[in-house]
């Protein structure tokens, strides 16, 4: 077939039998071709591809992780403000409790100063009043000795004479007093 | 071409086009006719490697992976072959051919781009032997692949024996025969070569047409016009038709080996 296409080479040409001259040029030419971009260019381009996809899942995978990690921490700051509040709603009881304590402390101890004072003045007046009515009794007692001496004109120099009529007219004068 | 440039230019345009016009003088030595080593043809199959191979050594020296302009307009290509051919059709055992795909969409996408690139203006596909060289090692392939994949015996067992009631089969078997071993690789080739032999025609027809008709009668000068108007537009559609049959012949291999690797018929 071949051998019929270059013999008739020279005045016709079929073009539907192959040239076996071409046929040898056009495999060196493509072997080549397949030789050089199979080997150093479309596997390079693979890893390239590769390379991207693995750019572009790491990027996605990195995102992912500091995503996670940011949603942690947010929740460990929740948990951390919650946990605070809890604390300063304590604090607060607590101090709120203290100072109710404090405050009836103050008071109950108010109240007893106050009736420590009161009684302290009870207790005053009683004796001023007791001194008082001692001083009374003796100068009512001589008051009233004068007097009568003056009146009766006698005198009453004895002493237990005089004290005994004292105290009788006193005892008289309280018991119409106190009826 | 040359030789088309001279008549061109002599105003003696040799019409209607014929098969001869694809068969240009061999460049070394100059000027043969029977010389095939060093051709146009042979020579734009070399710059065709030439050029993929310097722009993606150039542009795939140093990849990174924020890519430049031109790391990413070849990733794209390889990209575009790798995942809507490779990955579509064959999952993500398709990964493994992508760089074959890419390799063989790139060649005749390049070779066939040169149908209508100024001054080379001739595909070396519309000689057979080079569609033929490809289809054949998509041939090789999908059978090598499949005799891997299942063992020899299942693998034809399930290329040729279909799911059918066994009366049918005598009747299904030559067929699949016919279609799967013989009619694959013949209608591979054929398909990108007659493709780019039938481009190539038409452009010719409707260039020199313009001339032979400008010189037959002045008066037909208008018709002239509109004929390399038509050249344009053929052009366009010469394009089309470029991208087109690179396209098919990757998905059709691409399409061949899922054919050898599934598990059923």
């Amino acid at each position: 077939m071949f051998l019929l296409a270059a013999e008739g080479g020279e005045s016709t040409h079929n073009p539907i039998l192959p040239i076996w001259q071409e046929i040898v040029v056009g495999s060196v030419a493509f072997a080549v071709l397949c030789f050089v971009l199979m080997k150093f260019v479309f596997p390079r381009m693979e890893q390239t591809f590769q390379a991207r996809v693995d750019a572009i899942e790491g990027g996605i995978k990195r995102a992912e992780a500091a995503q996670a990690e940011a949603n942690q921490l947010l929740e460990q700051y929740r948990a951390q403000l919650a946990e605070a509040r809890t604390d300063a709603a304590k604090i607060r009881d607590d101090a709120r409790a203290d100072a109710e304590g404090i405050r009836q402390d103050i008071l109950g101890k108010a109240r007893e100063e106050s009736d420590r004072i009161i009684a302290a003045g009870k207790e005053q007046l009683a004796a001023e009043r007791a001194t008082i009515v001692r001083e009374l009794r003796t100068e009512v007692g001589t008051i009233a000795v004068d007097l009568a001496s003056k009146i009766v004109g006698e005198s009453l120099a004895d002493e237990a004479r005089r004290k005994g009529t004292v105290d009788r007219f006193l005892s008289n004068l309280e018991s119409t007093g106190a009826r | 071409m040359f030789g088309q440039a001279n008549v061109l230019a002599a105003g003696q345009a040799a019409f209607p086009p014929s098969v001869e016009d694809f068969y240009l003088p061999s460049i070394l030595p100059w000027g043969a006719h029977d010389s095939y080593w060093f051709t146009k043809i042979t020579a734009m199959v070399w710059v065709a490697v030439g050029i993929l191979i310097i722009f993606f050594l150039a542009t795939y020296r140093k990849p990174q992976l924020v890519p430049t302009k031109k790391q990413w307009l070849a990733e794209s290509i390889y990209g575009f072959v790798r995942n809507n051919i490779a990955v579509d059709m064959l999952g993500h055992r398709g990964v493994r051919f992508a760089p074959y795909f890419t390799t063989l969409f790139c060649f005749v996408l390049l070779t066939n781009l040169f149908a209508i690139v100024p001054l080379f203006q001739i595909s070396p596909n519309s000689h057979i032997a080079f569609p033929a060289i490809l289809a054949v090692i998509s041939y090789v392939l999908f059978n090598y692949i499949g005799i891997r994949q299942h063992g020899f015996v299942k693998y034809f067992k399930n290329s040729l024996v279909p799911p059918a009631p066994w009366f049918i089969l005598p009747l299904l078997i030559p067929i699949e025969i016919f279609s799967t071993f013989i009619v694959r690789p013949f209608s591979l080739a054929v398909r990108l070569f007659a493709n780019m032999f039938a481009g190539h025609m038409l452009l010719l027809v409707f260039t020199l047409g313009g001339f032979a008709m400008l010189s037959a009668n002045a008066w037909l000068a208008p018709v002239s016009v509109l004929s390399w108007v038509m050249t344009i537009a053929l052009t366009f559609l010469e394009f089309l038709v470029i991208c087109l049959q690179a396209y098919v012949f990757t998905v059709l291999t691409a399409s061949y080996v899922q054919g050898a690797l599934a598990d059923e018929h």
